[in-house]
């Protein structure tokens, strides 16, 4: 349990990675990190796929990073109705961690650039749903 | 050439909006073409696959449903799902338990009736095709997702909104001949001009697509009939062989996507497959059907297919080679953007459109120079999945 607390709307409630929230309710992003092979992952999982443990850690994401990509939407899909336009994108921190979000709506879509440094940060959302966006570096 | 697997017969329903219908009837459409064709009665068909997003189905379990509605029972039947790759999958198993003897002749029917949601509720099931634990709580949907490849993209290699545009208006130019095509009607520049409000392809929906740059949902069904060499020669004028089929998975996370600016890595995967198994160059495909639910995804394939550099994609429409009298024409039935997209049904459509290429009998859309070689690229979710199958006739 705690994982649909994750996100505009969430679809998934349980999950052995729902700790992510707690992190984000004490303002961390956190990835995960085998502790047997060392491979980093996010968004966390609570199994490496690489050698198979099921040892894994948290880890604090990095804070800065590259636009690598980004959309604006100007419709929305079922239960988000009301929130656009929005924008979404990838950061990239370098040494192969990634990250998917929403943009900060402090950005306007025009100010988008790829490549762009960005940073990211825990969100919350007027009725308690917590997540983490792309904003400005 | 290896000739091992025909496919003996072909069919395909209007893709309409609408399908006044049940999944049941929608199937006997291009189930009932496809027979026609072929030539042959239920008796000798072995096995069937039936082939769907199940996301749109009221239907559960749909295959023994639809194999009964069919005829097609005692025969075993099962379900094959790739979501928008479906019907190529069920080709790619079908093609399997020929060439392992299993089976002479085997069915593979696609459908989907898209019509009973509204869009927002299809854009939220489709959405369901990637990442819901960690990308749908943000609010994701299709045509954002092909808006970060395309940004990217776009960025680096210098590919235009004009670009995009004439792609759709390609695509238009064969919707509008082709009668079993949702949106007949021509594209013109106009219609994408900014700010006009009766430019209707020119709003944007997730920037930088644009209306005119995605594909409409529609109802449909394909049908495909796949036999050995024996029963090939036997019972059909004009066999098309199946000379390679190539097929890739990539992850469903965006944050874990190498390169946006390189297209799809599935392409890449499935055509080294596909090319190396039929024993062909890119040069040698004569007609292609490839995986356009954006604009930006035909360009895109055209590189990952090997018809043009990575980045130079765009000269082949700005050149308009892939038009039905230039060098390598790709998608002369009006591709997903004009023919629609019923998503289960649409790899099958695509291979039926191959064939009739290939056996001279497209009609109006058909390619001139008896082409012998066809390539087909079929892609699911945001290339999560990808099936190429490339065609030969005798």
């Amino acid at each position: 349990m705690g994982f649909e607390k994750f996100g505009r709307k969430s679809f998934t409630s349980v999950t052995k990675t729902s700790k992510f929230v707690d992190f984000l309710a004490e303002g961390k992003i956190e990835g995960t990190v085998c502790k047997d092979c060392g491979e980093k992952y996010f968004p966390p999982r609570a199994d490496c796929s690489k050698c198979l443990s099921k040892d894994l850690d948290w880890f604090e994401m990095p804070k800065k990073g590259k636009l690598e990509t980004f959309t604006t939407a100007y419709y929305a899909p079922l239960g988000f109705e009301s929130d656009p336009p929005y924008s979404m994108g990838v950061v990239d921190f370098g040494g192969g961690l990634k990250l998917f979000a929403r943009l900060s709506k402090e950005i306007k879509p025009e100010e988008l650039r790829v490549g762009m440094e960005v940073t990211v940060k825990p969100l919350k959302y007027e009725d308690g749903q917590l997540s983490f966006e792309i904003t400005m570096a | 050439m290896k000739k091992e697997v025909a496919i003996i017969g072909v069919g395909q329903s209007a893709f309409v909006r609408g399908y006044e219908g049940s999944i049941r009837e929608l199937a006997f459409e291009s189930f009932r073409e496809a027979m026609q064709d072929a030539g042959i009665t239920q008796k000798e068909i072995d096995a069937s696959i039936f082939c769907s997003a199940p996301e749109y189905d009221k239907q559960r379990s749909p295959a023994g449903v639809l194999a009964e509605y069919l005829g097609l029972i005692p025969q075993p039947t099962l379900y094959v799902e790739t979501v928008c790759s479906s019907s190529s999958s069920g080709v790619r198993v079908a093609y399997s338990m020929i060439k392992a003897g299993l089976h002479d002749i085997v069915l593979v029917l696609g459908f989907q009736k898209m019509s009973e949601l509204t869009s927002a509720e299809s854009q939220e099931r489709m959405g369901r095709g990637a990442d819901i634990q960690w990308e749908a709580p943000f609010g994701t949907m299709m045509p954002a997702y092909y808006a970060l490849y395309a940004q990217a993209y776009m960025a680096k290699h210098g590919v235009t909104h004009e670009d995009l545009m004439n792609v759709r208006i390609k695509a238009s130019t064969y919707g509008v001949i082709n009668d079993r095509a949702v949106y007949r009607k021509p594209v013109r520049p106009e219609d994408f001009r900014a700010g006009d409000p009766e430019a209707k392809m020119a709003a944007p929906v997730a920037w930088p697509l644009r209306v005119g740059d995605c594909c409409a949902n529609a109802d449909g069904s394909s049908c495909i009939i796949l036999a050995n060499a024996e029963k090939a020669k036997a019972l059909s004028k004009k066999p098309v062989w199946i000379l390679g089929i190539g097929a890739a998975s990539e992850a469903v996370n965006m944050a874990a996507r190498p390169d946006f600016t390189r297209g799809l890595s599935v392409t890449y995967h499935a055509a080294q497959q596909a090319y190396r198994m039929a024993g062909i160059t890119p040069k040698d495909v004569k007609v292609a059907e490839v995986h356009d639910c954006f604009t930006i995804a035909e360009i895109m394939a055209y590189e990952g297919l090997g018809f043009a550099p990575t980045g130079e994609g765009k000269h082949l429409i700005r050149e308009k080679a892939t038009y039905k009298e230039g060098r390598i024409p790709v998608n002369v039935d009006g591709g997903l953007l004009s023919k629609g997209h019923p998503i289960g049904a649409t790899g099958g459509s695509q291979i039926r459109t191959i064939v009739l290429q290939l056996r001279g009998e497209a009609g109006p859309m058909q390619v001139p120079g008896e082409p012998d070689i066809g390539l087909v690229h079929n892609i699911g979710g945001v290339g999560l999945y990808g099936n190429i199958t490339i065609l030969a006739r005798d």
